[in-house]
C-alpha cells in the first residue's frame, strides 16, 4: 500500500511561534470555517509561487491572529480598516500581493466605507470575506449579515428587519461597481463547496498576480460556537438557512476582458526643477531701508493687490531682507476689499499681521476709508487719485497722490495700475527701478506684456 | 541657493518630497486642503502617489499600511479630521510605525469654523487616541519652519519609529515668506531606506510582522515599557524651544505658532516702554520644554508667566506643570477664530502685570 504523507502546507509556519501557548494548533474552534479557509489560502500561496510577495492583512475579529499562521508578510490592522491599510501596502509595493481577510462585522458594518471604496478604486488586492452571520470574536452579537429572526446576544428576540434591517448582501453590492474584476460567493460547509472555494481563492490570487485588479470572494462559513450549534448541525444550518438567502454564484468575472495594469512611476533628473524651486543668487546690500516697511496694500478684487504685495516681498527677499506676505484672511475678508500685509524688515519678522502699518497703498476709495486711521503717525499713504476723489484727512502722515489708473490707461494697459502704484512707492524710497523690473520679469505670467510694464515703470521713475 | 517665496502649506509638500516622502493619503478639509492640492500636483511628478481617501479614517489607515512597508508617508487634516484619525494614530504608535501627520488647526468644537485656533492642543499633544502613547509634536512659526520641521519630522519619525505631528494653523500655512530649501541628492530616497522590520514583499522580509496586539498582560506591559523608554529618549534628545529677549526679563510670554509671532511684535513694543518681557516659544509641544522653562523662571526670578494661546487654555497646563508654582501663571486667550490685534494683546498683558 502506498504511504500517504499528511503534512501542513508550507504556506503556514511549522510552529506557530507567535502564539503564547499550543504552538502546533490554531486558536479556532472545532467546526469553524476560518481554519479551512486559512488552509486553502496557504496552499494557494505555495502553489502559485507567491508566498514571498504576499502581504496578509489580519483584521479585527476571530481572524485577528491570522499572522500567527501564514508564512508571508503580515500586518494586523484596526477593525474594518483592512482595505484601507491594504491600499497603503499595494500602493507602496508594486510587487506585493495583498490579501484583505475580513469578517462580516469587520467588512459589512464598521468597515463598509473602506471596502466599497477600495473596490471602487479597483485596488490590487484579494478580499476574502468570511460571512458567518455572527460576530464570533466578541461572543455572538448580531452581524449585518445575520438572518431575519436570527437570535443573537444583541437580538435576543430574533433579528427584526423593521428595526435591525435586512441581512446585507455584500457580493451583490460589490458587483454593481465597475472596477472589480472578479466577484464570487462560495461556502466551506462541506467538501464539494470547499473544493469550489479552493478554486475561487486561486482564481482571485491569479487575477492579482496577473496585475488585473480587485477580486472579492465571499465565503459562507459556519460558526458553531457563536451560533450555539454542534458542528454538524451548523453545517446544515448554513446549507438550509444561509445559502437560500446568500446564493452561491459568480457575480462578476471580467478576467478575460481586462488587461494587466502595472503602475508607472515618473522619473526625473532635477527634482528642484520638477517641484519649481530655482537656484537664485542673492543680491546683497543695494536695498537700503531707513526703517522696516510694514505695508498694507488694498483695493478691489482684480486690481492686482495681492500680486503687487508679492512683488514687494520678492524684491525684499532678493535683497536679503526678512519679508512676509499675508493675504487678508479670516473674518476680515468680509470687508469687500482685497488687501494684504507685507513686511520688509532688516531683522526677523514678528507678526505677519500688520495692524499698524507705516505704509498704506490705497487703490480705491473703500481702502482709504477703511485703513486711513490705522497708519502710524509719520507713515506714508499712497493714494490712487484716479479713483479716490478725496484727500487724506489726517495731517500727521505723509501723502503721495498718483493718478495710477489714468497713467496705466494712457499707456494702454489698465491692468498695470498696481505696477504704477508700487513703482511710485519704490521710487519714493529711492529704490533702484531695476529691482522692480527684474521682479516683474520673473513674476509676470503674460510675457508679451513685459515691455509694456517696463515702459510704465520707466515712465513713473522719470516723472516728478 | 534654493530660496523662494512660498506659502507655508506648499513648503510642507516640497520639503516632504525633498525628504524622500512619496506617499500622501488625505481627505479634504479647510484649511488643510491646500497641502492636499499641492501634493496632488507634485507627488505624481516625482514618481509618488497621491490618493484622496474616502475619509480621514481610511487615510490614516492607508498611511499605516504604507508605513508598514518602510516608505516615508504623510497625511494632513484639520480638527474634525484629526479627531477621526485618532484611532489610526493609536495603532500606528502601538505598531511603532513612522509617519508625518499635519494638523492645520481650525476653530471648534464640532464643525466650528475654518478660522485659526489652537484648540487641538489637548487632542494632539496629549495623545488623543486610546492607550499609553505619546506623539512628538512640532509647532512651526514661519514658512521656513514649515519646510525645516517637515524634514525634521520625518527624521524623528524614522529614528524612533513613531508618528510625528506637524502642528500648525491657517496663518502659518497661508503666509508667504522666503524659504531656503535644503540641497539634497534625491534618488527616490524613500525606496533606499532599509529597516529590519519593514514589509517589502520579498523573501528577506517575509517573516516580518506589524501588529499592536499582545495577548498576555505581561507581554503588553513589556511593549508599553518599551514605548515609555522610547518616549524618555525622545524627551532627552528632541526637546526644542526658542527664546526671544529673555536675557533680563521680569515677565515671560509662552506662545507657539502664530501666537509666538504676534507676541514677538508685542514684546518689542513693550520693551520700548521699558517693560522687561521675553518670549519662550516651544518648538516641540511634546516633549514640552519643561526644564528650560523652569530654569529660566528660577534663574531670572520671573514673577509672572503669561500664556498666550488661541484656545480655552490648553498649553497653560503644561506651563503650570513646568514652573511648579515658582511664579504666577495666567492666560491670555481668544477662541472661535478670533486673532486679536496687537493693541488688544498689549492691553491684556499690561492689565495682567500692572498689579505687580
Ligand atoms: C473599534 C472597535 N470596535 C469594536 C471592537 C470589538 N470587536 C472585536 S471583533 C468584533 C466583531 C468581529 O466580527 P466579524 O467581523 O464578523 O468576525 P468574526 O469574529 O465573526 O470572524 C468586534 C465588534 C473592536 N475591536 N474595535
Amino acid at each position: 500500500m502506498e504511504e500517504m504523507i499528511l503534512s501542513k502546507s508550507k504556506g503556514f509556519y511549522d510552529t506557530y511561534f507567535r502564539k503564547d501557548s499550543n504552538q502546533f494548533t490554531t486558536h479556532y474552534c472545532p467546526g469553524c470555517g476560518h481554519g479551512k479557509i486559512h488552509k486553502l489560502i496557504a496552499e494557494a500561496l505555495v502553489d502559485l509561487g507567491i508566498q514571498d510577495r504576499t502581504v496578509m492583512i489580519s483584521p479585527v475579529g476571530c481572524s485577528v491572529f491570522a499572522y500567527y499562521y501564514f508564512d508571508c508578510g503580515n500586518i494586523q490592522v484596526a477593525h474594518g480598516r483592512a482595505p484601507a491599510a491594504g491600499t497603503g501596502v499595494t500602493r507602496a509595493l508594486d510587487d506585493s500581493l495583498v490579501i484583505s481577510y475580513q469578517g462580516d462585522g469587520d467588512l459589512a458594518a464598521i468597515g463598509t466605507a473602506e471596502i466599497i471604496h477600495a473596490a471602487n478604486r479597483g485596488e490590487k488586492m484579494t478580499v476574502i470575506f468570511v460571512n458567518n452571520a455572527i460576530y464570533g470574536m466578541t461572543g455572538g452579537q448580531m452581524a449585518p449579515t445575520s438572518l431575519e429572526g436570527q437570535v443573537t446576544l444583541t437580538t435576543p428576540y430574533g433579528r427584526n428587519p423593521l428595526t435591525e434591517g435586512y441581512p446585507i448582501r455584500m457580493s451583490e453590492i460589490i458587483s454593481t461597481l465597475t472596477a472589480p474584476v472578479y466577484v464570487e460567493r462560495v461556502a466551506v460547509h462541506n467538501y464539494k463547496n470547499i473544493m469550489k472555494t479552493r478554486q475561487a481563492i486561486r482564481k482571485a490570487l491569479q487575477v492579482q498576480k496577473d496585475g488585473l485588479g480587485f477580486s472579492f470572494i465571499e465565503i459562507i462559513s459556519p460558526c458553531p460556537t457563536s451560533l450555539r450549534l454542534a458542528p454538524t448541525d451548523c453545517e446544515s444550518w448554513v446549507e438550509e438557512k444561509m445559502i437560500p438567502y446568500y446564493p452561491l454564484k459568480v457575480f462578476k468575472d471580467e478576467i478575460s476582458t481586462r488587461t494587466p495594469h502595472f503602475p508607472e512611476h515618473k522619473t526625473f533628473t532635477d527634482i528642484y526643477e520638477v517641484i519649481g524651486i530655482d537656484d537664485i543668487k542673492e543680491d546683497t546690500g543695494s536695498f537700503n531701508l531707513k526703517e522696516d516697511q510694514k505695508i498694507r496694500i488694498s483695493g478691489f478684487g482684480g486690481q492686482g493687490v495681492l500680486s503687487s504685495g508679492l512683488m514687494l516681498a520678492g524684491i525684499g527677499m532678493k535683497q536679503n531682507k526678512f519679508t512676509s506676505w499675508l493675504p487678508s484672511y479670516g473674518p476680515e475678508m468680509r470687508g469687500g476689499t482685497a488687501n494684504c500685509h507685507v513686511n520688509i524688515c532688516s531683522s526677523k519678522v514678528g507678526s505677519p499681521v500688520i495692524d499698524s502699518p507705516n505704509v498704506l497703498i490705497a487703490m480705491n476709495i473703500a481702502s482709504l476709508d477703511e485703513f486711513e486711521d490705522i497708519v502710524v503717525p509719520g507713515g506714508t499713504i499712497f493714494v490712487n487719485s484716479s479713483l479716490i476723489d478725496r484727500k487724506v484727512r489726517r495731517d500727521d502722515v505723509n501723502t503721495v497722490y498718483i493718478p495710477a489708473t489714468q497713467i496705466a490707461e494712457s499707456m494702454g494697459l489698465l491692468a498695470a495700475t498696481n505696477i504704477v502704484m508700487i513703482a511710485s512707492y519704490l521710487k519714493h524710497l529711492s529704490i533702484n527701478k531695476q529691482m522692480l523690473i527684474n521682479e516683474v520679469k520673473s513674476s509676470l505670467k503674460k510675457k508679451n506684456l513685459l515691455d509694456k510694464n517696463i515702459e510704465i515703470i520707466n515712465k513713473v521713475y522719470s516723472s516728478n | 541657493m534654493r530660496k523662494t517665496l512660498i506659502k507655508g502649506n506648499e513648503a510642507v509638500v516640497k520639503s516632504a518630497i525633498l525628504a524622500g516622502c512619496r506617499y500622501y493619503f488625505g481627505y479634504p478639509i479647510t484649511p488643510a486642503s491646500e497641502i492636499a492640492h499641492t501634493a496632488a500636483k507634485y507627488f505624481p511628478l516625482v514618481g509618488g502617489t497621491f490618493l484622496q481617501a474616502e475619509s480621514e479614517i481610511s487615510a490614516i489607515n492607508m498611511v499605516y499600511g504604507a508605513s508598514a512597508c518602510g516608505v516615508r508617508v504623510m497625511t494632513a487634516s484639520s480638527g474634525p479630521g484629526i479627531s477621526l484619525k485618532q484611532e489610526g494614530v493609536s495603532y500606528i504608535a502601538g505598531a511603532e510605525l513612522p509617519c508625518l501627520i499635519v494638523d492645520v488647526m481650525r476653530a471648534g468644537p464640532g464643525l466650528g469654523n475654518i478660522w485659526a485656533e489652537q484648540g487641538d492642543y489637548n487632542q494632539v499633544v496629549k495623545g488623543g487616541g486610546h492607550g499609553n502613547y505619546r506623539v512628538p509634536v512640532l509647532a512651526p512659526a514661519s514658512a521656513q519652519d514649515m519646510c525645516d520641521y517637515t524634514a525634521l519630522g520625518f527624521d524623528i519619525a524614522d529614528r524612533y519609529r513613531t508618528p510625528v505631528y506637524l502642528f500648525t494653523d491657517a496663518y502659518i500655512g497661508q503666509m508667504i515668506e522666503p524659504v531656503v530649501f535644503p540641497e539634497v541628492d534625491v534618488v527616490n530616497k524613500s525606496q533606499d531606506k532599509k529597516y529590519d522590520w519593514q514589509i517589502r514583499a520579498t523573501r528577506e522580509t517575509r517573516s516580518n510582522c506589524i501588529t499592536s496586539i499582545v495577548m498576555s498582560p505581561e507581554g503588553m506591559e513589556e511593549l508599553n515599557l518599551r514605548l515609555q523608554e522610547k518616549y524618555k529618549k525622545i524627551s532627552e534628545n528632541e526637546t526644542r524651544y526658542e527664546t526671544y529677549r529673555c536675557e533680563d526679563a521680569d515677565y515671560l510670554i509662552v506662545a507657539y505658532g502664530i501666537c509666538s509671532r504676534l507676541a514677538r511684535t508685542c514684546i518689542d513694543r513693550l520693551q520700548e516702554r521699558g517693560i522687561k518681557i521675553g518670549l519662550v516659544r516651544p518648538i516641540t509641544l511634546w516633549p514640552f520644554p519643561s526644564q528650560a522653562l523652569k530654569d529660566l523662571v528660577s534663574n531670572n526670578n520671573i514673577c509672572h508667566t503669561l500664556v498666550f494661546e488661541l484656545s480655552n487654555g490648553q498649553m497653560i497646563d503644561d506651563v503650570r506643570l513646568s514652573v511648579e508654582s515658582r511664579c504666577k501663571v495666567s492666560l491670555i486667550n481668544r477662541m472661535g477664530g478670533v486673532v486679536p490685534k496687537e493693541s488688544w494683546i498689549i492691553q491684556s498683558i499690561l492689565s495682567k502685570i500692572s498689579k505687580e
